[in-house]
């Protein structure tokens, strides 16, 4: 070990690699937008492809307001995320209650359009390649919704519980990712399943 | 009562020291987050299901040994194919390659630990977990032939086959499941193997510098992201169709069973790279330090890997061809398959030039990835052969596939897994192997590697089907068979050889010290095993060869570069 400390003291100057809490939500988000192709490839294919109704057309209406919402949580996340660099943790934590919000609504809007499906339309995961295809692709994506919700909602907690300071701002930043990419994964959904797919 | 300075000299000289429970050190050992620690249980899990593996292929190649024979049943054979294959991908393959990644990464970067030790213990966790899943069904599941029965839909799992209506009862779904969870633990492990090499090499280590199996480990790592998904994905596709009553792949609702290909060759032909990179990851490591040169063509075998990692992603339908994908998916997919031998050819040149003129040391971690050379070039020339669509046709699903594929998974992979094993075993324990037996091991295993899987080829060529429980005496096929299971024989006594040489070995082995084969790379530098924290000092490194140059202070690598 002796011999290796000689070489150990030649500094090499500055030595700065990336952070590794970005790094590896960007990994994870990769991963899971595998995962997400793949729903949205299956849905493709088997657009127009049930044996029976009811069809897209028949029974999609626009998520305007739960879009606009879940879209604009997007910003309001950002901004806690720089009021807490700023260290105005109470500024923050109001821009994570809007954010948390937000990602409310959309998810109730959700459970209403569901609710309005099954009990109005008769529209199961069962009953044709539509079923199928909607409720796993747009359930994949709430799922995360609420994973991302479940996160937020904590933070939030730590922030009314007076816990959260600027030094937490980095991890509130690479969470703010996670929900970035939640609201990206929406554009493609809404893009596929509300505007192709009708 | 002592004096209160006796007392504090005493225990500074000799802290307390309780006999250990063996209680403790199994609560070590769960709780652990240390990297090699968490390496050495994915190797030591995957070590125990390549026997439990290599036992149901011993079950099939007695069957298959002579012609109408009913050693096993039909349904038991079903189970065997299914859980071998199934088992040596995700439960063998897949922890063995991470395990070493997990122990040697960080050593050779020059880190204490991986990025996220609590995440990695995760995934190790989860996937034993899957495994253990896997392997329950034999007690707990239920399937087409009542209580206690194994998967049997094959390791592809095929649809129509796994639909609820044609496999009833619940092995299919602990398939899924198990399968499902391995996903999950290898995503957690790429995601930690790419952000430790990204994030935490030691000072000077630029990528240009970092020896090659981290290089290799992550490009297996970014595209273990990209082919885990869609088989997770499909797997929970499979599972909303069995557990919800979705119809992803039921043909009677409009489903496509063709889709489930897709999906799982999407997966499946990058995995194969994803197996044998970090087997070339060994290779460059190991060629180099045994032919005392330093590795022919650094970065184009860095360039090489990324090529290869891209064009498997754009090959997988090369596994389809017999579905009739239409004159251009046969062109795009038989162009892609055989461009993808550019860069390995490039990997195959650049060793042979390392070996070139080098002093070769014919140590038992040598002569495998010698053997590997040679059995992964023809594993590549039989590719080719498999790779033009017309042969394909001719030859799909027939044993001429599977001795293609144990070419590379046995030939090529395993080999490179026993001779890292040989490599780096030394490291872990502190103790050599021993290379009497080592040899014994290599000589045996090689014959009947040669045995099994050259001869396979020819019932293959004379259109044995693979999967078959067994086969008319008319065919011809019998006597290739026997010579197969003949073969399978001299392999289990090798494997046999190999796990006493690593218990007597780890008990009775002689002393390695901290740099056995006189190496380069920095997990060399601290001692075996390593201490808990890696490196007293973080190390500075100055060339791609850090350990040269302190050894050759007087024409260090770094005048060079």
């Amino acid at each position: 070990m002796s011999a290796h400390t000689a070489v150990l003291t030649q500094s090499t100057g500055e030595w700065q690699l990336p952070d590794k809490g970005k790094v590896g939500m960007i990994c994870l988000i990769v991963a899971e937008a595998a995962i997400f192709i793949i729903f949205v490839l299956a849905y493709i294919f088997y657009l127009g492809k049930s044996l029976s109704g009811p069809t897209p057309a028949e029974v999609l209406k626009l998520p305007v307001l739960g879009t606009v919402c879940l879209l604009s949580s997007s910003l309001t996340v950002h901004f806690a995320v720089t009021a807490l660099e700023r260290n105005a943790a109470r500024l923050s934590a109001l821009w994570l209650a809007l954010t948390v919000l937000l990602g409310g609504i959309f998810l109730a809007g959700t459970a209403v359009e569901w609710h309005e499906l099954i009990y109005k339309y008769g529209l199961t995961i069962r009953t044709n390649l539509f079923g199928t295809t909607f409720y796993s692709l747009v359930g994949l994506h709430a799922s995360h919704v609420i994973v991302g919700l479940g996160m937020l909602g904590l933070a939030l907690l730590f922030a009314v519980a007076g816990k959260l300071n600027g030094s937490h701002a980095h991890r509130l930043n690479v969470l703010s990712y996670y929900w970035h990419f939640v609201d990206a994964v929406w554009v493609v959904v809404f893009i596929v399943v509300y505007g192709l797919g009708r | 009562m002592m004096p209160p300075q006796t007392a504090g000299a005493m225990t500074f000289d000799s802290p307390p020291s309780h006999p250990k429970l063996w209680l403790d050190a199994v609560n070590e050992w769960f709780t652990t987050v240390d990297h090699k620690r968490i390496g050495m249980l994915y190797i030591g899990y995957a070590l125990v299901f390549l026997l439990i593996a290599g036992l149901e292929a011993a079950v099939m190649r007695i069957q298959l040994a002579v012609p109408n024979n009913h050693f096993v049943s039909p349904q038991v054979f079903n189970r065997m194919f299914t859980m071998h294959g199934t088992t040596m991908v995700f439960f063998v393959g897949m922890p063995i390659l991470f395990g070493f990644g997990n122990y040697l990464i960080p050593l050779m970067i020059g880190a204490r630990d991986m990025a996220f030790p609590r995440l990695n213990a995760f995934s190790f966790w989860i996937s034993a977990f899957g495994g253990l899943l896997l392997y329950f069904s034999f007690i707990g599941g239920d399937g087409l032939y009542g209580a206690g029965t194994a998967p049997d839909v094959g390791w592809f799992a095929y649809a129509p086959l796994t639909a609820k209506l044609f496999s009833p009862g619940h092995s299919t779904d602990y398939w899924i499941l198990g399968v499902f969870l391995s996903g999950i633990g290898s995503v957690g492990t790429a995601l930690n193997i790419v952000t430790t090499i990204v994030c935490m090499r030691c000072k000077g280590m630029t990528m240009a510098r970092m020896p090659l199996l981290p290089w290799l480990y992550l490009v297996t790592s970014a595209m273990v992201f990209i082919a885990i998904g869609p088989l997770t994905a499909a797997q929970m596709m499979l599972g909303f169709d069995r557990f919800l009553g979705a119809h992803f792949f039921d043909v009677q609702a409009g489903g496509s069973a063709v889709l489930w290909m897709h999906f799982f060759w999407i997966f499946g032909h990058p995995e194969v790279y994803i197996l044998v990179l970090p087997a070339f990851a060994f290779a460059n490591e190991i060629i180099p330090v045994f032919s005392r040169k330093p590795i022919f063509g650094y970065s184009a075998m860095v360039g090489a890997t990324v090529l290869i990692g891209f064009i498997s992603l754009g090959v997988w339908a090369h596994h389809m061809f017999t579905v009739g994908l239409g004159p251009a998916g046969n062109t795009f997919f038989t162009l892609a398959t055989m461009i993808i031998s550019v860069p390995t050819g490039i990997k195959i040149f650049n060793w042979l030039a390392t070996l070139w003129g080098g002093k070769i040391r014919f140590a038992t971690p040598m002569i495998f990835s010698i053997a590997f050379l040679f059995q992964f070039l023809i594993a590549g020339l039989t590719g080719i052969m498999l790779s033009a669509a017309p042969f394909d046709w001719q030859l799909g699903n027939s044993y001429f596939v599977v001795a293609h594929f144990h070419f590379v998974l046995v030939g090529a992979i395993l080999y490179m897994i026993f001779a890292a094993f040989y490599y780096w075993f030394p490291k872990m324990s502190g103790k050599m192997l021993s290379e009497t037996l080592g040899k014994w091991h290599f000589w045996l295993f090689t014959i009947g590697f040669h045995l099994t899987f050259d001869f396979m080829h020819i019932p293959g060529l004379m259109g044995m089907p693979r999967r078959i429980y067994t086969y008319e005496a008319d065919r011809g096929w019998a006597v290739w068979n026997m010579i197969e299971s003949i073969g399978m024989i001299f392999q289990a006594a090798a494997i046999l050889i190999f796990v006493w040489n690593v218990v007597r070995s780890y008990r009775h082995g002689e002393e390695a010290g901290p740099d056995p084969w006189d190496a380069w790379t920095l997990e060399w530098s601290t001692a075996s095993p390593p201490p808990h924290y890696n490196f007293a000092e973080e190390p500075v490194v100055h060339s791609r060869r850090p350990l040269w140059d302190l050894k050759h202070p007087q024409a260090p690598d770094s005048d060079y570069e």
